[in-house]
């Protein structure tokens, strides 16, 4: 039983924290990737942003002498997301929308999203320096132990992940309502599906813009502070995250929300299970095996270093198989 | 007649001739180690800016993973070229590494076997595929672990071949090109936006790779010093053994520049701007526009393959962790954009200018925090943070990003434009 909750927390519960954290990046990417047609390399790095606006806001909090119930930075979330999203609208007017007014090749404003990235990569770190921070100052991360029956180990939950599953599963029934409930929401479907009808039936186009952008914009800033609360505040994820990220929109589907959820699970489970030493789950077995059977002290399919071929390897596999991803998205 | 001519590359001839007194103006006052050493590593870059410069600039396609193609044929010609380790040989290393690569030869040789079979329906092809794939998979794993563990601990890794240099350089260009062709061939099909999204994750892979097994490349431990293919300065002549290095590399700059000069204006290069142009109207007229388009990309990923591999050969040091995304795929990007896209002259003129701004911007960004640093105290009382200096250099990243944005959005044809042919 022991075996059980190991693997409950090691693989299933990290499983969903890490594929929370890919599908509310993924929901932004593949929203921009549908309505403004190209793929936005930056997000990753908005999400750094975001978590990064929290914790200077968080400091203030603490040195202001704030409590609250939850962490702080959580608090500083909110306002977080939405200078995120004030950003993210910025960006867009600043350094995408000349290029998309001068009709310009998307491969060109695909291109201008690598240099937004490198340039808020070079601001954090030039700010923020390059070492991990931790988003508590004078706080205690709570951890919740619930006891498994016939186990000696409790399953541990934190209360960063406790929030993140609330969060996602709030962040994702109200997007749901609003896309399929609200003018604006069937607004923005009617552009991913079809730009120029939507034109002309009188779709006004900046509004669905700004709408993507704050969707992108609050969704990254949210799922890099949570990221962050849960381990630390890294200034260097990057390209290590956009990879999964990507991956999670492209087996979606281009242009489904759903499926960016969908996605961002599967390969947030696919990760941990990947690396998941498997050799913990089979010991209690251990007598019924044959004698020619030796259980090796570690049986992963993939050593952890190697955590970012996973998502690669998925990515290919739809690639060749579905271009489309499981939701059938677009393939532009 | 001359003077036509002198009109006509008017614009070359002005940026070439203010590189040259740049470079006067380096060589009179940093002497000559500095400038050799500028040079050579500048041509080296000019070799894989010309691999981009035809994937981007011919064929519109959309690499940045340039630092996996520059990594995976730098360990390989590490792996041909470097001086035989016979620990690894005498001891039991080899047979154990025989059952792991028959048995991944094996499964190679099914799966393609397999993809030939046509009578086999679909699914159950793709479902037979994933089964040897998988089953491939972990008896390699299986059997590289304790070789692996055996290798580390009695011969540190497995050393290289002991071939001639040159050779080592033809395998890294053939590497190179063998990783492109398997991520041509699945993304070149599709939108170019995924071709970059494939690449971008290869490269990350590729580096990850060979920085964790530390049999087969020695890891953070890193490689050194690697065996030149002419005089080494340790060997005597310090400024002459730089000096060959360089007239090598410049040769086979400028053979690489004429030969693609020469396809440029072939049927062959006239095709690949038809496709580029207009995909559509190059396919109705028969072209097969994915094949073409793999052949540029794997020539294009060929040329950095060797590029890169000569660039690290000249600094004598295989390190893993030194391929950095910066400096080793958007610096690329940056010299080729600026330098012109879609023009050779181009690409060799940004990268030389370009690589001459980047070496002369590290100590320029130093000195620039080092006075914010003194005034910022002297004047607000502000201490700076300890890692000042190495946050000096994040600088750089923002320049880069900023540079690729402008350059697409005020100057999108570069410094020497592709010429369009007017008759």
């Amino acid at each position: 039983m022991n075996e059980l909750v190991f693997f409950i927390n090691k693989a299933l519960i990290s499983g969903a924290i890490i594929g929370s954290i890919y599908a509310l990046g993924a929901i932004g990417v593949t929203l921009i990737f549908g309505i403004l047609r190209f793929a936005h390399f930056a997000h990753a790095d908005m999400m750094t942003v975001g978590a990064f606006i929290s914790y200077i806001l968080m400091s203030m909090m603490a040195a202001a002498g704030f409590t609250a119930p939850v962490p702080l930075a959580f608090l500083a979330m909110f306002p977080a997301m939405i200078i995120t999203a004030l950003l993210a609208i910025w960006l867009d007017k600043v350094f995408y929308k000349p290029f998309r007014d001068k009709g310009s090749n998307p491969v060109i404003i695909v291109m201008a999203s690598l240099g937004v990235t490198l340039m808020l990569q070079g601001l954090v770190r030039l700010f923020g320096g390059t070492r991990a921070r931790s988003m508590y100052i004078g706080e205690n991360k709570e951890i919740y132990r619930i006891p498994f029956p016939g186990a000696k180990r409790d399953i541990i939950l934190t209360e960063p992940q406790v929030l993140l599953f609330i969060f996602t599963v709030v962040a994702v029934i109200a997007l749901a309502i609003f896309l399929s409930r609200s003018r604006l929401g069937k607004a923005m479907r009617a552009v991913s599906d079809n730009p120029d009808l939507a034109k002309i039936s009188g779709i006004n186009l900046k509004h669905v813009v700004w709408t993507t952008w704050i969707i992108g914009g609050t969704l990254a800033a949210a799922a890099g502070t949570m990221l962050s609360l849960d381990v630390v505040l890294k200034p260097d994820l990057s390209f290590g995250l956009l990879l999964p990220i990507f991956a999670a929109v492209i087996v979606g589907g281009i242009g489904q929300p759903y499926g960016a959820v969908a996605g961002g699970m599967l390969i947030g489970f696919s990760e941990t299970l990947a690396v998941f030493n498997w050799a913990v789950l089979l010991r209690p077995f251990k007598e019924s095996f044959p004698d020619w059977f030796e259980l090796p002290t570690k049986l992963a399919f993939v050593p952890t270093e190697y955590k970012l071929a996973v998502p690669f390897f998925i990515l290919i596999i739809v690639l060749i198989y579905r271009p489309t991803g499981i939701f059938k998205g677009k393939v532009i | 007649m001359s003077g036509s001519f002198l009109q006509k590359y008017s614009r070359d001839f002005v940026f070439f001739g203010g590189l040259l007194a740049i470079i006067v103006g380096i060589f009179l006052s940093q002497g000559s180690a500095y400038t050799s050493r500028m040079l050579v590593e500048a041509a080296c870059y000019a070799i894989i800016a010309l691999g981009l410069t035809i994937q981007w600039g011919y064929a519109g396609l959309f690499n940045i993973g340039i630092m996996g193609f520059i990594a995976a044929g730098s360990f390989m010609s590490v792996f041909v070229s470097f001086p035989v380790n016979d620990k690894f040989w005498n001891g039991p290393g080899p047979s154990m590494l025989v059952q792991p690569i028959l048995i991944l030869l094996i499964g190679i040789a099914l799966i393609v076997g397999l993809r030939k079979i046509k009578q086999i329906p679909q699914g159950l092809r793709t479902f037979l595929t994933i089964i040897i794939f998988a089953v491939t998979y972990l008896l390699v794993v299986a059997g590289i672990e304790p070789a692996a563990k055996v290798i580390e601990t009695d011969a540190g890794f497995i050393g290289g071949l002991g071939l001639p240099v040159f050779i080592g350089w033809i395998a890294a260009g053939i590497v190179a090109g063998l990783i492109a062709w398997f991520v041509g061939k699945i993304c070149l099909g599709l939108r170019t936006d995924y071709l970059a999204i494939a690449t971008l994750g290869i490269a990350q892979i590729i580096k990850t790779f060979l920085k964790n097994a530390d049999w087969l490349t020695n890891g953070t431990l890193t490689v050194s010093p690697l065996p030149w293919p002419v005089p080494k300065p340790s060997d005597g002549n310090f400024t002459e053994a730089r000096t060959i290095y360089f007239a090598m590399t410049a040769v086979v700059v400028i053979i690489i520049y004429m030969l693609l000069e020469r396809a440029y204006h072939a049927p062959w290069g006239r095709m690949m701007r038809a496709i580029r142009d207009n995909e559509e109207a190059a396919s109705s007229m028969g072209k097969n526009v994915n094949r073409r388009r793999l052949e540029i990309f794997i020539l294009g990923s060929i040329l950095m393959g060797l590029g890169g591999s000569m660039l690290i050969t000249f600094t004598g040091l295989f390190d893993p962790s030194g391929f950095i995304d910066l400096n080793h795929t958007f610096l690329i990007w940056v010299m080729v954009i600026l330098g012109g896209t879609g023009n050779n002259r181009g690409a060799i003129l940004g990268a030389i200018l370009v690589y001459i701004i980047w070496v002369m911007s590290e100590p320029m960004a130093l000195w620039l925090f080092d006075l914010v640093r003194v005034y910022g105290l002297e004047w607000f009382n502000w201490q700076a943070p300890g890692d000042l200096d190495s946050r000096a250099l994040q600088m750089r990243v923002f320049v880069i990003g900023l540079t690729i944005i402008l350059v697409l959005r005020f100057a999108p044809n570069g410094m020497l434009p592709e010429r369009i042919r007017q008759d």
